[in-house]
């Protein structure tokens, strides 16, 4: 069943003080199945993370069109919830108030709202730290309340701007495992920007590559690892092959981006 | 010393008391030891002498309080008018191409070229004063606020955006308590430029306040008064920022967590 219908969907900006325009998006077409994880891969510069800001209705395209669940969509809202790269946890709110701010936009009572937020705190992992500022954790609490404020929204579809772009490679290890483990026990259909392959692998059921300059997509390939995945899968053969073909894929990208 | 190494607590309050000490030193010798003639300026012992008698024989209190009534007065009603403009204008562009221009004009309008008109205009009365303020303070308040407000970060709205907030809830929910605590500090300032106002207002055409007691004590001579209220000034300000700050930590506590 098809969740998300992409439809020649195009960005092209206007040039800056006279220049050319830049095409950041070529038209593209894609189809999203409900569940379905979809990694989108690319060099910096290759419009994934424009493909997903059209998608939450935070950019509008300049061609084509984005359906969800059979309607249009023509602007943000609370049916896409999204968790940017940038700490975007308001900082005037506690964790619980953040987890919370989209269940108050919605009007839902009080008790129900206590209810969803201990919840997700406890999904990922914050328990204890409801009534901490933004500010007094770490990166990586930080992104796991995104996280949790994201899906306590109940969205029917999950957008991640490479999340975990800006932590330690530790700590995105645990994240990717956190959230793949989020979506192995409740299902959501996701879209998830990186440009780190590993990742991309590990979390995804399907691997979208994108090339730059201008940006298309130029590989859908299909991630046949088993589930539930383990760290452990990150050194094995199947994972390996898929790496190296990726590789080879977004090698060549990043070659004729670096050469602009 | 070396560059940006913080100092303790204590060091602090002893070097910056330390000043006051060193400052009044040098102005009792300047004056007890004869460098300055009297006429020009008192020394800090008739100062004090001076300032006691205000106080006890004419009534310098009641000129105290008239004068803090006045600057809260017209600042409090500059306040109710401009916070909530400036917020529109940053949250809203065509609101702020509106406003805007006039308003940077009106900015540089100087209050106190004003008091003749509003003289003319509003009479001697408690009126008069307080639209010297409201006009010093108003014009202010709005450019800082909408600035302040224009800036919000981007991604903290297309986050709310994302959670499901309309217009208004981004106002309401993002814009406003994310500025509020700049909107304090602006307030604080302002507030600051608001008492010089109140002493150019009341250095005209009044009858009470500590703009009109230094004016009088001019006629008299008496550097002792002036400077006296001078002071009273300077110490009312630095209570009255010492209260403003402790206000907003305990308004926005996530701003020291």
């Amino acid at each position: 069943m098809s969740k998300l219908v992409i439809e020649g969907l195009g960005r092209v900006f206007p040039g800056v003080r006279g220049g050319a325009p830049v095409t950041a998006l070529q038209p593209t077409d894609l189809v999203v199945a409900d569940n379905e994880f979809v990694t989108i891969l690319g060099p910096s510069g290759c419009g994934k993370s424009t493909l997903l800001r059209i998608v939450a209705g935070l950019d509008r395209p300049s061609s084509g069109r984005v359906v969800l669940d059979g309607r249009e969509i023509s602007g943000p809202g609370p049916d896409r919830g999204m968790v940017f790269q940038s700490y975007t946890l308001f900082p005037w709110l506690t964790i619980a108030e953040n987890i919370a701010f989209g269940l108050l936009e919605k009007g839902l009572g009080a008790a129900e709202t206590r209810a969803i937020v201990a919840a997700y705190v406890d999904k990922v992992g914050l328990r204890g730290f409801e009534n901490h500022w933004p500010k007094q954790l770490s990166g990586g609490m930080q992104q796991r309340t995104a996280i949790a404020r994201a899906l306590a929204n109940d969205p029917a579809i999950l957008l991640l701007d490479e999340p975990f772009g800006a932590l330690d490679n530790q700590t995105r290890a645990l994240m990717q495992e956190l959230l793949l483990g989020i979506w192995e026990r409740e299902r959501k259909t996701v879209l998830f920007v990186t440009h780190d392959i590993e990742e991309a692998i590990f979390v995804g059921s399907r691997c979208l590559v994108m090339s730059a300059r201008p940006g298309r997509v130029k590989a859908d390939i299909p991630i046949p690892l088993p589930h539930p995945r383990h760290y452990t899968m990150k050194t094995s053969p199947d994972f390996s092959a898929l790496k190296a073909r990726l590789t080879e894929e977004i090698r060549a990208e990043a070659v004729l981006a670096a050469a602009h | 010393m070396r560059p940006l190494e913080p100092i303790s607590a204590g060091r602090r309050l002893a070097l910056g008391i330390l000043f006051f000490v060193l400052f009044f030193a040098a102005w009792a010798l300047a004056t007890l030891g004869g460098f300055v003639p009297k006429i020009f300026l008192a020394d800090p012992l008739t100062m004090v002498r001076d300032g006691a008698r205000l106080l006890t024989d004419f009534g310098f209190a009641a000129d105290i309080l008239i004068t803090i009534w006045r600057v809260v007065g017209g600042f409090v009603l500059a306040a109710l008018v401009a916070v909530p403009l400036g917020i529109l204008m940053g949250a809203y562009k065509p609101i702020e191409a509106f406003f805007e221009p006039f308003i940077s004009f009106a900015r540089y309008l100087p209050a106190s070229a004003f008091v003749p008109l509003l003289i003319l205009w509003a009479g001697l009365g408690e009126t008069q004063k307080l639209l010297v303020i409201f006009i010093g303070s108003v014009f202010q308040i709005v450019l800082m606020v909408a600035v302040n407000v224009g800036q919000t970060r981007r991604d903290l709205v297309e986050a709310a955006y994302t959670l499901g907030a309309g217009d208004y809830g981004i106002v309401r929910r993002v814009l406003i308590p994310m500025n509020a605590p700049e909107i304090a500090e602006i307030l604080r300032l302002v507030l600051g430029w608001a008492w010089t106002y109140v002493i150019v207002a009341e250095l005209i055409g009044s009858s009470a306040g500590i703009g009109h007691m230094i004016i009088d004590s001019q006629a008299l001579m008496a550097t002792g008064q002036i400077i006296f209220g001078i002071l009273v000034i300077g110490l009312i300000g630095l209570v009255s920022d010492y209260l403003f700050k402790r206000l907003n930590q305990t308004l926005f506590p996530w701003r020291l967590a």
